[in-house]
C-alpha cells in the first residue's frame, strides 16, 4: 500500500481516493475537510464541510451563514470516521480553531498540517507534533533566511517608536483573520494598555476572538476617531489598506507591517513600509525542520511554498521528500503579492542615468 | 552594535527629515561615549573601512552552511551582507560568545588586527550579534554601508542634543575626530566649545535653492547681487601658516573633501591668508575652458607634468570666509565681496598675469528682465570668451550671511532653461514612505515607429517636480485609468486618444544600452501636467536623438 492511496494532490486540493473528500479544497467539492479559516484554505460553496467549531464560526463570519451545504464540527482530540478513513483533529498553533487533520486507515497516518507555527500564540491553541507516516507541510517561509526574531522584540520596536514618535499615529498592516488579533495580544503582554484603533474590516473577527474568552483590552474603530486621539495610537488595518486612500486621515503616520516577510529587507521596500515588525504566524525554518522531525515522519509532503529547499534539506538527512506544487495556497485574504512584472525593467531602470 | 545597527535599519527605512534627525538623537541621547561617537562617525562618513572583500564573507558561510540551501537563500534575498547575516546559524551554546560586541571595540581591533585574523574575529563577532547587527558589520567590513541620512542630518541630531541651533556643530565639526567626546561634552553642557587645532579647517558650505519661476515674483531685484554661475568643480580654498610657520593650503570640495593632491599647481600657486570660495575650473590659452576639458583632469588618476601644462587648474573667487584671520562669515555679502575684491587685487599686483586666481563678475542688472537677458546671452553680458562655461546665473542676496546649508531665500541659482519634452504617461508606482498611498513615481514614453505604427517607448522615470495637488490629481488619473497591475506598478490607459500627458524637463542626454529606448536622461522632472494635449501630440523619440546629435 502506498500512501498516495489515501491521499493525493489534484488540481482541486489533496484528495482522499477512500472517503472521498478533498482537505482545503480550491473549488467547491461534495465533501470538504477544511483546516483553518484563511481564505486561501477555506472557501465557500462545497455541500459538506468538516472543520473545529472555530474554524466553522469563522467562515460564516466572512462568508455568510450559507456559506456551505451542511457543516459538521470536530474539537481537538476528537476523530471522525468518513468512509472508513479515520480523520482527527490536532492543534496547528497557526490561528483560532486552525487543526492539523490527522488521515488513518489500514494502518497509515498522513497528517495535513495546513498551515502551522510551533511557537507560543495566547490567541490559539499551541502546535502538538503527531506521530505519522507522512507528514504534509506548508513551506511558506522555507529558505534558511527566515528565522523569526522572537515576537516581543518586534513589540518593543513597535512600543519604542511610539515613544520616539507620539504625535504619529502607527498603522500596522496584519491579516485580518489571526495576525491582527495576534499583535493585539503581543501589545497587552508588553504592558501596553491605551486603545488600538481597528480598521472596519478587522471588527467583526476581533470581536469573535473577544467573545472566545480571548482578552484583547479596549479596542475602538478607527473610522470616526479624532484626530488628536489618534496621535500617538497603534491602528491596525489590513495590508491593502497602508496604501490605500483611507491610510489618508492619520496624522503623519508611520507605516508598520506585520509579517514574516518583513525579515527581507527588500520585501519591505517594495512595500513602502517604514517600521518592518517580523510576526509570522508560520513556521520559520528552524520551526519547519523541528516540527517535522517532532512527528517521526518516513515521508515528506510538501504543499507550497519555499518546496525546493525543504526537500533538499529532507535529503541530507535521508528523508523521503516530494513537493506537490500545490497552487492556490499562500495569498492569504487576496494579497497583491508582488509578481514579477513585465514593466519592472522599463520602470526601474529608465530614468537612473 | 546592534542597537546602533537598528538605528540603522530604521533610517534606511524612514523618509522624514525631521523623524530621522528624532531617530539620531534619541540614539545618541540612550547611548554612553565612546560608542555613540563611532556611530557618529559611520553615521557622517568619517568612519570607513573595507576590510573584507565579499570573498571572505562568502567563504565564511560556505564553511557553516549547505552550498545549495546559501544558493536559493542568496537567489531570493538579492544581497549578500543581508543573506549571510539572516541566515548566520546560532553557534551551540558552550561556544556562543556571553557578550555582543560593541561597535567601539570593533572598530578599535579592526585598527591593530593583523590580516591573517580577521576571519576568525569576524565570525566571532558575527556570533555575538543579532540579525540586524550582523547586517550592519557586514555592510561596514565591506565598506557598502549606505547611510539613510545625511552627514549633516547626523550632526543637526548632535546640536538637537543641547538645543543648539543645526549649524552649531557643522561649525565645529572640521578638526574634530572620532569618538567626538569633547563635542557630546560641549552639546550637554558639560564642557567648553571644543577649539580646533588644524591652521587650514574647512568651513561648512552655503548653498542655493533652484530658482523657480513662481519665485521671482516675491524678490527684489534691489536686494540682490549677481554674478555668472560657473560649470566647474566648487571649492574651498584655505591657507595659513601651521604652529611651526610652514604655509599650509589646502582645496576642498563642497562636501568638505580634501581634493589638494590632485592639484598642486594651485597649492603652489595660491598665496593668501584666509578662506575663500570659488570654482575651480581649467583656464587656458586665456579663457576658460568648458566642464568637458576640465573633466579631462579629473578623470586621470595621477597627477603629471603634461597634465600640469594642457590642464592648467584656476580658481574664480566669489565669495571670502576669512580675511588673515578674521571670520567675515557674520558679515553681509556686500561687505565680504568688497573684502575679496581687494584681496584679489592684492593678489593679482603680485603675480600678475601668471595668476592663478581671479574674480568673478559681476553681472550688472537693474530688473529681472535684464537679467533674464544677461542669462539668455552671457557672452554679450560680460562674460566674453568665458561665456561657454556659464551655466546660468547666482543671485545672492547683498545682507545675506555665510551660512552653512541650503537656507532659503539668500541665495538662488537661476540655471539656464532645461530641455523640455511632452510625454505620455505609461506606468505608475507607489511611493514610499508620506508618499506610500499615492501613486507618484512615473515611467513615461514618447513616440517612436514600430512594425505595425508607431508606439511609445519608455525614455525615464521621474518622481518629482509637481506640486501637491497635481500628485493628487495624477494619482486620481492612475487609479481610475489602470489597465494593468503588476505589484506596486500599475500600467495605465496610453493609446493615441487618451492618456496623460507629462511635460518633462531634463538637464541633458546621453545614449544609452540599457534602456529600450536608447537614450538616458539627466535629472528629468515633471514640469507641468498637459491635460489639454491628447497624446498623439506628445513629441517622437526622433526629436531626442536630434539633441544628442546636436549635443
Ligand atoms: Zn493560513
Amino acid at each position: 500500500m502506498r500512501p498516495e492511496d489515501l491521499l493525493r494532490p489534484t488540481p482541486r486540493g489533496l484528495h482522499c481516493p477512500v472517503g472521498d473528500f478533498y482537505i482545503d479544497p480550491v473549488r467547491p467539492v461534495p465533501r470538504a475537510v477544511i483546516t483553518h479559516g484563511h481564505s486561501d484554505h477555506a472557501r465557500p460553496g462545497h455541500e459538506h464541510v468538516l472543520a473545529t467549531r472555530e474554524t466553522l464560526d469563522l467562515m460564516a463570519i466572512r462568508y455568510g451563514a450559507a456559506f456551505a451545504g451542511a457543516t459538521q464540527a470536530i474539537a481537538y482530540g476528537e476523530s471522525v470516521t468518513v468512509g472508513g478513513v479515520r480523520i482527527t483533529a490536532h492543534p496547528a498553533g497557526h490561528v483560532l480553531g486552525s487543526a492539523q487533520m490527522a488521515l488513518s486507515w489500514r494502518g497509515l497516518t498522513i497528517v495535513a498540517s495546513g498551515d502551522y507555527k510551533e511557537t507560543f500564540d495566547p490567541t490559539c491553541a499551541r502546535f502538538e507534533p503527531v506521530p505519522c507516516d507522512v507528514f504534509i507541510s506548508e513551506a511558506t517561509f522555507g529558505l534558511p533566511v527566515f528565522r523569526h526574531p522572537p515576537a516581543a522584540r518586534e513589540t518593543a520596536k513597535l512600543l519604542n517608536s511610539l515613544t520616539v514618535f507620539p504625535d504619529r499615529a502607527h498603522l500596522v498592516g496584519a491579516y485580518s483573520l489571526g495576525k491582527a488579533q495576534r499583535v493585539i495580544a503581543l501589545l497587552r503582554a508588553a504592558g501596553h494598555d491605551a486603545p488600538i484603533f481597528l480598521h472596519g474590516a478587522l471588527a467583526s473577527i476581533t470581536a469573535y476572538y473577544e467573545a472566545q474568552g480571548i482578552p484583547l483590552g479596549p479596542v475602538r474603530p478607527a473610522t470616526g476617531a479624532a484626530k488628536a486621539e489618534l496621535a500617538g495610537a497603534v491602528v491596525i488595518a489590513p495590508p491593502s489598506a497602508l496604501t490605500d486612500v483611507w491610510s489618508r486621515r492619520f496624522p503623519d503616520p508611520v507605516a508598520a507591517f506585520a509579517s514574516g516577510w518583513m525579515r527581507v529587507r527588500a520585501r519591505a521596500r517594495q512595500r513602502g513600509i517604514e517600521l518592518p515588525l517580523v510576526i509570522s504566524d508560520h513556521a520559520d525554518w528552524d520551526g519547519l525542520l523541528a516540527s517535522i522531525t517532532a512527528t517521526g515522519c518516513r515521508e515528506l509532503w510538501v504543499t507550497h511554498g519555499a518546496e525546493e529547499a525543504l526537500v533538499h534539506w529532507a535529503g541530507s538527512i535521508g528523508l523521503r521528500a516530494r513537493p506537490l506544487h500545490m497552487v492556490g495556497y499562500g495569498e492569504e485574504e487576496g494579497e497583491d503579492a508582488p509578481a514579477p512584472s513585465p514593466a519592472a525593467p522599463a520602470a526601474s531602470e529608465a530614468g537612473e542615468a | 552594535m546592534n542597537r546602533f545597527a537598528a538605528l540603522l535599519d530604521r533610517l534606511a527605512y524612514e523618509s522624514g527629515r525631521n523623524a530621522k534627525i528624532r531617530l539620531m538623537a534619541d540614539y545618541f541621547r540612550a547611548t554612553p561615549d565612546p560608542e555613540r561617537g563611532y556611530a557618529l562617525a559611520a553615521l557622517t562618513g568619517a568612519l570607513s573601512f573595507a576590510n573584507a572583500k565579499p570573498g571572505l564573507v562568502r567563504a565564511l558561510i560556505m564553511e557553516r552552511a549547505d552550498p545549495v540551501l546559501f544558493a536559493l537563500s542568496y537567489d531570493y534575498v538579492g544581497d549578500l551582507s543581508e543573506t549571510v547575516a539572516l541566515m548566520w546559524p546560532a553557534p551551540p551554546a558552550h561556544q556562543r560568545p556571553n557578550h555582543s560586541p560593541l561597535l567601539s571595540e570593533i572598530v578599535e581591533a579592526l585598527a591593530r588586527l593583523p590580516k591573517r585574523d580577521l576571519p576568525a574575529q569576524l565570525a566571532a563577532w558575527l556570533d555575538g550579534l543579532d540579525d540586524t547587527g550582523r547586517w550592519a558589520l557586514l555592510k561596514l567590513i565591506t565598506g557598502s554601508l549606505r547611510v539613510g541620512a545625511s552627514a549633516r542630518l547626523a550632526k543637526t541630531a548632535v546640536a538637537s542634543l543641547g538645543d543648539l541651533p543645526p549649524d552649531a556643530v557643522e561649525l565645529v565639526w572640521p578638526g574634530l575626530a572620532a569618538p567626538y567626546e569633547e563635542l557630546f561634552a560641549w552639546v550637554e553642557g558639560r564642557a567648553e566649545r571644543p577649539e580646533t587645532g588644524d591652521p587650514v579647517p574647512f568651513r561648512p558650505v552655503m548653498l542655493a535653492h533652484a530658482l523657480e519661476a513662481g519665485d521671482m515674483a516675491a524678490l527684489d531685484p534691489a536686494h540682490f547681487s549677481a554674478e555668472w554661475k560657473w560649470d566647474g568643480i566648487r571649492v574651498q580654498v584655505v591657507a595659513g601658516r601651521a604652529a611651526d610657520g610652514a604655509r599650509v593650503v589646502r582645496l576642498y570640495s563642497r562636501t568638505g573633501e580634501d581634493i589638494s593632491p590632485a592639484f598642486p599647481d594651485l597649492v603652489e600657486a595660491l598665496d593668501f591668508s584666509g578662506a575663500l570660495d570659488g570654482e575651480l575650473l581649467v583656464r587656458r590659452d586665456e579663457r576658460v575652458q568648458s566642464f568637458n576639458v576640465l573633466q579631462q583632469r579629473l578623470n586621470r588618476k595621477s597627477v603629471t607634468p603634461r597634465m600640469l601644462r594642457d590642464f592648467p587648474a584656476h580658481v574664480r573667487a566669489y565669495d571670502l570666509l576669512v580675511d588673515e584671520g578674521e571670520d567675515l562669515r557674520e558679515r553681509p555679502f556686500a561687505e565680504r565681496r568688497t573684502r575679496l575684491e581687494a584681496m584679489v587685487v592684492r593678489l593679482a599686483a603680485a603675480h600678475g598675469a601668471a595668476s592663478r586666481l581671479d574674480l568673478s563678475p559681476l553681472v550688472p542688472f537693474g530688473t529681472w528682465e535684464e537679467l533674464a537677458a544677461a542669462r539668455a546671452d552671457p557672452a554679450a553680458a560680460g562674460a566674453g570668451e568665458d561665456a561657454e562655461a556659464v551655466e546660468g546665473v547666482m543671485l545672492k542676496r547683498c545682507d545675506s550671511f555665510y551660512l552653512p546649508g541650503r537656507p532659503k531665500g539668500p541665495w538662488w541659482k537661476w540655471k539656464r532653461d532645461p530641455h523640455t519634452v511632452d510625454a505620455v504617461l505609461m506606468y505608475a508606482q507607489r511611493g514610499h514612505g508620506k508618499r506610500s498611498s499615492y501613486y507618484s513615481d512615473y515611467t513615461f514614453g514618447v513616440w517612436s515607429a514600430g512594425p505595425d505604427g508607431d508606439v511609445l517607448v519608455p525614455v525615464g522615470k521621474a518622481y518629482f517636480g509637481f506640486t501637491d495637488e497635481e500628485l493628487k490629481a495624477i494619482d486620481k488619473f492612475v487609479r481610475a485609468n489602470t489597465v494593468n497591475r503588476f505589484g506596486p506598478v500599475r500600467e495605465v490607459l496610453h493609446d493615441a486618444e487618451a492618456g496623460l500627458v507629462l511635460e518633462v524637463a531634463f538637464e541633458g542626454l546621453a545614449r544609452s544600452t540599457r534602456h529600450r529606448s536608447g537614450v538616458a536622461m539627466r535629472f528629468p522632472r515633471i514640469a507641468r501636467l498637459r491635460w489639454d494635449k491628447p497624446p498623439r501630440e506628445a513629441d517622437r523619440l526622433e526629436t531626442l536623438e536630434a539633441l544628442i546629435r546636436e549635443a
